[in-house]
């Protein structure tokens, strides 16, 4: 709409016509309080905080429901608006707890904020506060009834945002509270966005709750390390005896990818890092065949020991190395590198849950053809296929909704199951069982397998479509699919994987016949310098090794953060010709298994860089600290110098500027100054360390073209687009080794084992429990 | 939900509800009567009740709880066969309604939204119910008795008494 100009205590502001005043106003830097007022939910004007004295308008009007017009003239604050706020306040403290010093949420309360804001710190009720028993309605989900100052923004967070509207307010006037759909407890998705949204500390988290006070919390912001949508999570840190425990994981910044949203698994599945079960010593199995705690320096030697023995007389053919979806772009980078030109293998590869090599394959020649997330939010028009991202991909689903709801966009749903998003979806075409290779063929105009021609009507009148597909599509499918949608103007792609760094593992190399950037390891290029000793042929897929090595065709193998034991049922004595070293946070089927296991940081733990599945690249903050374990990098670093190798040929530290800027701290101190920023993004900080992940980020940008980064932005914390498809891609290896994981809201592959709040929140999901308070 | 066989409603009931939620052109338009119309046949508001209209106007069950807990007129226990509703507003408190409220409650042997162990009379206390004219007033069920004296009350109760001798129902439950 066209700009308006009106004038808001005394300084003319600019802003299209009809844009709420209250948003106008925090826009231009004017500050105006609210409690129900939230961001891109429908308007409430319950709480009456936000109130402005508008010229020739009789009364006070709320700035949340007024729009704005030309040559209007506004006062947001006056002695009379002080008043009426201080009034509001005063209401709501008649029955609102003043139990701030135990409160979750003293300290980060908008109620606590404004009271000391407008000093309502005296009252002129003399009745008895009403005092109600707090409810538990679900693990996750606590709800303290006096607490509540009934600004429905869960209520809509849950409706509107979530589309779950499993929340409702009861009964009128002092005696209204909100109510879950379950009577008293929730049944619901469990996203805990109503804890996140609420302004006082009514709704509280299981996970969080009495255990600490937000100021004795380090905050630091980093990827998720669940889902491959990469939102940004903010862990609460506090010191503990053995380094530091996260104490909670919530949505505080807002400033990520994920805009307002957080899932249960990034909200409450934090709680595996802090697991009794971690492993935090390494392990070496002795002579009666049980594993043992030994020194780090021990393990390391023998490992090497053991493989350098393997590589010199057998050969690098007969070690075989696994990869992990979870570890970071630099980590990935470096073990591929120590695979091919260390231990001279090309048998390298991940568990794969989407074909991201054919996808950059297919678009190859096709600049701008792929999708960032932060697309899903604004595209006007999407084609679903498959997949069912309310369960696998909660925020793509989240950016979905929220894109139909407030900008009106066209969402188009296809699949051979009903899922939750199709009541977002303007039309559905239902699939046949295996009918996603039909579509393709529907797509480009035959109605042969699906006839139904009004659904692709539609969609061919759009003139730009967001593609949206998963691992239903592999290998020629894949190439089918992006084909047609080349031939179209606007049509753009994102193809889904399973893990946080899934797309980063493939991007990274970590395949038997591609290298890092999808370049070819029969045609290596550049790689041929690089890489000296690498060998030319390509090496075996991941079931390839796991056949041989059970057949005892393998002598080594090197499983990092991976779990591929966890469903074969495999006996030790099947492995016993081949040494067996894991690396992992637990001590997974695969690490009982293992000759030598390394105890390994999580994804919290460390610095580096992720890629979710849409190609956003963003940069992991080490947030935690755990005695005992090592980042993935280090040991990498530790087990190559122990082989001899000259580590600076694997991690190009110690070069460029060679001066100190007076920065004492190293990469991994967690959260970087400013000053640091800026020198991180412009290949100033000197990288002194070997175990500096940010060198090899260096190489990573040199030798992968589509990783050329923006680093400020980078460093800064946003995310930054990477896009596959500008090295041509040969001939893949077959495509049967896709395995996706399929995780629901509340699993996330084995790690999610080892999380208690996860396994709390599936038993609720089964079986509601039954709450010791009842709802009167 | 035009099956008869699916309702716990009256079929002329349930015909009155499949032609309400066609009258508005929103659906939930139709809720509060409904609410109001399944009270005065089923008693009060079941869970059964709730669960019926939610889903003949197709909201969430608790859509419907969020709306019918707000009024008071709505019930979700049982009443008795006949409510007793004493109004205590302003005109009716000045000429005596509390006394007269007072002696139901010796009477009866309940208080506020008490129900008589026979199930016959359910009593409460109620905001204005448009009768000041002829205060101290009350109402029960859709009856109105008004110019009461604590006097009254014996003889009103026995009138129902009667009357549901009469019907041959003693007990509602």
């Amino acid at each position: 709409m066209a700009d308006v100009t009106f004038t808001v205590d005394g300084k003319k502001l600019t802003a299209p016509a009809g844009t709420l005043l209250i948003d106008a106003c925090r826009k231009a830097g004017i500050e105006i309080p609210a409690f129900c007022y939230y961001p891109g939910l429908s308007l409430q004007a319950a709480c009456r905080m936000c109130v402005v004295r508008q010229e020739k308008v009789p009364k006070l009007q709320t700035a949340c429901t007024t729009t704005v017009a030309e040559e209007q003239v506004f006062i947001t604050e006056s002695a009379e608006i002080a008043q009426a706020r201080k009034a509001t306040i005063e209401l709501l403290l008649g029955n609102h707890p003043l139990d701030c010093p135990v409160c979750d949420a003293g300290g980060e309360c908008e109620l606590q904020d404004m009271t000391f804001k407008y000093g309502a710190g005296e009252s002129l009720y003399a009745e008895a506060k009403r005092h109600r028993e707090e409810q538990q309605w679900s693990p996750a989900v606590f709800y303290d009834r006096p607490r509540c100052i009934l600004c429905y923004r869960c209520i809509r967070m849950c409706g509107e945002g979530m589309d779950v509207w499993a929340l409702g307010v009861q009964n009128r006037g002092a005696s209204a509270v909100i109510a879950p759909n379950g009577g008293d407890t929730l049944d619901c998705e469990q996203c805990g966005m109503c804890i996140d949204v609420c302004p006082v500390g009514a709704l509280t988290s299981g996970s969080y709750r009495y255990k600490t006070r937000p100021w004795e919390m380090n905050h630091v912001s980093t990827v998720c390390t669940h889902c491959a949508d990469g939102c940004k999570v903010s862990l609460g840190v506090r010191q503990s005896s053995d380094g530091s425990e996260i104490v909670r994981a919530d949505n505080r910044d807002k400033s990520g990818i994920n805009n307002d949203f957080l899932c249960a698994k990034g909200r409450f599945g934090f709680d595996f890092v802090e697991s009794a079960e971690r492993l935090s010593k390494p392990l070496i199995r002795n002579t009666d065949g049980k594993l043992e705690p030994t020194t780090w320096e021990h393990a390391l030697r023998f490992a090497a020991g053991k493989l350098k023995g393997i590589r010199d007389t057998q050969g690098g053919a007969a070690i075989g190395v696994i990869g992990s979806n979870f570890t970071t772009n630099e980590e990935n980078y470096l073990l591929q590198k120590f695979a091919r030109t260390v231990l001279q293998t090309n048998n390298i590869d991940h568990e794969r849950t989407a074909d991201y090599a054919s996808f950059a394959r297919a678009l190859a020649g096709n600049p701008s053809r792929a999708a960032g997330m932060r697309e899903t939010l604004t595209f006007p028009a999407i084609l679903l296929i498959g997949g069912n991202p309310t369960e696998e991909h909660p925020l793509l689903a989240w950016n979905l909704r929220t894109n139909v709801r407030l900008n009106r966009a066209r969402l188009y749903v296809a699949n051979d199951k009903k899922i939750k998003l199709e009541r977002q979806a303007k039309a559905v075409l239902r699939l046949p069982a295996n009918g996603y290779a039909a579509l393709t063929d529907y797509l480009g105009g035959s109605d042969k397998v699906i006839p139904d021609a009004s659904f692709r009507e539609a969609l061919l009148a759009e003139e730009s479509l967001l593609v949206i597909f998963g691992q239903e599509y592999r290998g020629a499918a894949i190439e089918a699919l992006v084909k047609w949608g080349c031939t179209r103007n606007n049509v753009r792609f994102a193809l889904l994987g399973d893990y946080a760094n899934s797309r980063g593992a493939s991007d990274m190399g970590l395949l038997p016949d591609l290298l890092p950037g999808y370049v070819p390891v029969s045609q290596p290029g550049a790689f041929n310098v690089e890489y000296p000793g690498m060998p030319a042929r390509g090496g075996k897929t991941l079931p390839e090794m796991l056949q041989a090595a059970m057949s005892g065709q393998l002598d080594a193998l090197y499983i990092v953060g991976a779990n591929p034991f966890a469903h074969a049922a495999v006996s030790p004595a099947a492995l016993k010709s081949t040494f067996l070293i894991a690396q992992d946070i637990f001590l997974t089927e695969t690490a009982a298994l293992a000759d030598v296991v390394f105890p390994a940081a999580s994804l919290y733990e460390k610095t580096g860089t992720a890629t979710n599945a849409f190609g956003d690249v963003q940069l992991v903050r080490k947030a935690a600290d755990h005695a005992g374990v090592k980042p993935d990098f280090e040991i990498l670093v530790r087990l190559a110098g122990a082989m001899g190798v000259d580590v600076k040929s694997l991690v190009p530290f110690g070069s460029g500027v060679t001066a100190d800027f007076g920065q004492t701290r190293g990469a991994h101190s967690g959260e970087a100054d400013r000053h640091a920023v800026w020198l991180a993004a412009n290949g100033l900080e000197p990288k002194l360390s070997p175990f500096d992940p940010l060198a090899v980020l260096d190489e990573i940008e040199r030798l992968i073209p589509t990783y050329k980064l923006d680093r400020m932005n980078l460093f800064a914390g946003n995310d930054v687009p990477v896009e596959p498809g500008f090295v041509p891609v040969s001939a893949l290896a077959g495509t049967d080794v896709v395995t996706p994981a399929h995780n629901g809201l509340f699993t996330s592959g084995t790690m999610g084992h080892y999380s208690p709040g996860l396994k709390d929140l599936q038993r609720h999901q089964t079986s509601p429990m039954l709450t010791g308070t009842a709802a009167d | 939900m035009s099956n008869e066989t699916m309702t716990i409603f009256s079929p002329k009931l349930a015909a009155r509800f499949d032609a309400l939620v066609q009258k508005y052109p929103a659906r939930r338009s139709a809720l509060v009567p409904m609410l109001l119309y399944a009270q005065d046949e089923i008693g009060y508001l079941s869970d059964a009740v709730i669960a019926e209209v939610a889903e003949r106007i197709g909201i969430t069950e608790l859509d419907v709880r969020n709306v019918a807990t707000y009024y008071s007129m709505l019930r979700f226990k049982p009443a008795g066969k006949y409510n007793v509703q004493v109004c205590t507003n302003i005109s009716c408190m000045l000429r005596g309604a509390y006394d007269v409220f007072e002696r139901f409650q010796d009477e009866l042997g309940v208080g506020h939204k008490g129900v008589t162990p026979d199930g016959l009379f359910s009593l409460e206390e109620v905001e204005c119910i448009g009768a000041c004219c002829w205060a101290p007033a009350i109402q029960v069920n859709y009856d109105f008795h008004d110019e009461l004296t604590p006097e009254s009350v014996s003889g009103i109760l026995a009138e129902y008494r009667g009357k549901a001798k009469a019907e041959g129902t003693v007990s509602h439950a």
